[in-house]
């Protein structure tokens, strides 16, 4: 017999108190709504939600050469972080390309952390080990389970965060890192996230998580705080044209092809993943992402066709209302001669071919 | 809230029947619209369309998923509820009644014989 358990992040009893409906996300089981996707969507847009996201993976890499593998791991250029408590998006690669996953590298005083997906914590994890004998000294440990995360995210996240921890967590710039405590619970935190807004991404000692969850949604009242579930999550990330591992990125798509140029610097030096990438960018691309607007009300979802004119010429990756924009979105892939921003396009939706034009990314953008 | 008022028929595509005379009132029940979450967009079919029992007359998205609406009796569109076109979230708000779907004339009462009473629907739902 085979039976399998869904793995539960420290707050699984805190969403269940709060109404969640819970699913299986990734072998997890996670709350996908409390109330309603199109509230909590709306919240972390005008005012603060609060995520759970315990359930992605955690990464300490130390040691004499910890730098030097981090940069042989991953597209983009961690000589950037030329201090320690900074951050950067970025992937890692594989020589033909298809990338392993995404993730968040912190550079810290003594060592680096690496935030990546729940689904592909193993996968990483193998691939970080199969790598790392080319180092003589790097140290790799998996704090996955010791460690809860929560997004703080909106307009009034970062007052509300200060309004705990301290004034100073409001001069810290984007994609930095900061440690401190929250009502005497030692929190670290870096100024990202992973839904268009403002905000930070808090970690916490897995048997405090609860506390840290509770503390932040009584503070939080006062700036009418949600609780927000997966569904959320994905419909804003849409919206900031954000991609998800699984849809835009996976095992046979390039950063390039995914529309994450910009994250990947082939000019650093060797790295994994480097030829092919060069080559895409001087040879160009067999599929590019890009952003559809759809006309009229039905919904694009994974796996719809994507028409210029009668012929079929690529899928939706993900798509969605649009809810704080107010029309239909997707994300899709198409070969470049069809990616220009204004081209018109067709999703089959069911019976109907509807009109969708190639937009710029993001679908929204926050006013700052 | 969840609730089966007593004085409408259910079936197990999740739609319900007011009879008013020889008209059904047909929509989604709570809990479908509870688990579909929040709803996007109604698409209905035309006044004079005419359907068989268990036919599928239109669809319903919500942010989540996208279902099939299916007719609990045969019968003839005689009004489609204009509302959800511009308000779609009706449906969330108040299924049984400002997010009815459609009326019909229907074919034959008999065929509502089979239709569930709310204290049938609910231990349906929980099965």
């Amino acid at each position: 017999m085979v039976t399998t358990t869904l793995k539960e992040t420290p707050l699984a009893s805190a969403h269940r108190s709060l109404g969640a409906r819970m699913v299986d996300f990734a072998g997890w089981n996670m709350p996908v709504q409390y109330k309603s996707i199109v509230q909590e969507h709306q919240a972390c847009r005008t005012k603060v939600g609060l995520f759970d996201v315990s359930h992605m993976g955690e990464f300490l890499v130390t040691g004499a050469q910890a730098s030097e593998f981090v940069q042989y791991m991953v597209a983009n250029d961690c000589n950037k972080l030329s201090n320690p408590d900074m951050a950067l998006y970025t992937q890692f690669v594989r020589p033909d390309g298809s990338t392993v996953d995404d993730l968040i590298v912190y550079r810290r005083k003594s060592d680096w952390l690496l935030v990546v997906n729940a689904s592909n914590i193993e996968k990483d994890w193998n691939w970080l080990k199969q790598n790392v004998s080319k180092f003589k000294d790097v140290k790799l440990e998996d704090i996955s389970e010791q460690i809860g995360l929560l997004a703080l995210q909106g307009p009034h996240a970062v007052e509300l965060f200060a309004e705990i921890v301290g004034s100073h967590v409001k001069d810290m710039p984007s994609f930095t890192y900061g440690e401190g405590t929250a009502d005497g619970i030692e929190v670290w935190f870096g100024r990202t996230g992973y839904t268009g807004e403002d905000g930070f991404e808090i970690f916490v000692k897995t048997n405090k998580a609860e506390a840290l969850w509770n503390l932040l949604l009584q503070r939080g009242k006062k700036f009418n705080i949600e609780p927000c579930g997966l569904g959320a999550r994905d419909t804003l990330r849409l919206e900031a044209g954000l991609p998800l591992y699984g849809h835009e990125l996976d095992d046979e798509t390039s950063p390039i092809e995914a529309g994450l140029g910009w994250s990947v610097k082939p000019d650093k030096g060797e790295f994994l993943g480097r030829d092919v990438i060069i080559s895409q960018k001087k040879n160009g691309l067999k599929k590019q992402c890009v952003c559809l607007k759809a006309d009229g009300k039905a919904l694009p979802r994974q796996g719809y066709e994507v028409y210029a004119g009668d012929e079929k010429i690529g899928q939706v990756t993900s798509g969605s209302q649009g809810i704080f924009v107010g029309y239909p979105i997707a994300f899709a892939f198409v070969p470049p001669v069809h990616a220009k921003v204004g081209t018109q396009l067709s999703i089959a939706i069911r019976d109907t071919k509807v009109p969708a034009t190639v937009v710029k990314r993001p679908f929204y953008k926050r006013e700052v | 809230m969840l609730t089966y008022p007593a004085e409408l028929k259910y079936v197990k595509s999740h739609e319900y029947v007011r009879l008013e005379g020889d008209i059904a009132v047909i929509g989604i029940t709570s809990f479908a619209a509870d688990q579909l979450g929040d709803v996007t967009f109604v698409e209905l079919p035309k006044v004079g369309q005419k359907f068989k029992n268990e036919q599928k007359y239109g669809v319903i998205e919500s942010v989540k998923s996208v279902s099939d609406l299916f007719m609990p009796c045969g019968g003839e569109v005689i009004a489609v509820n204009d509302r959800l076109g511009s308000e779609p979230e009706l449906v969330n708000h108040d299924c049984y009644n400002e997010g009815w779907m459609i009326k019909v004339k229907i074919d034959s009462k008999a065929e509502l014989d089979a239709a569930m009473s709310a204290d049938s629907y609910k231990e349906f739902i929980v099965e």
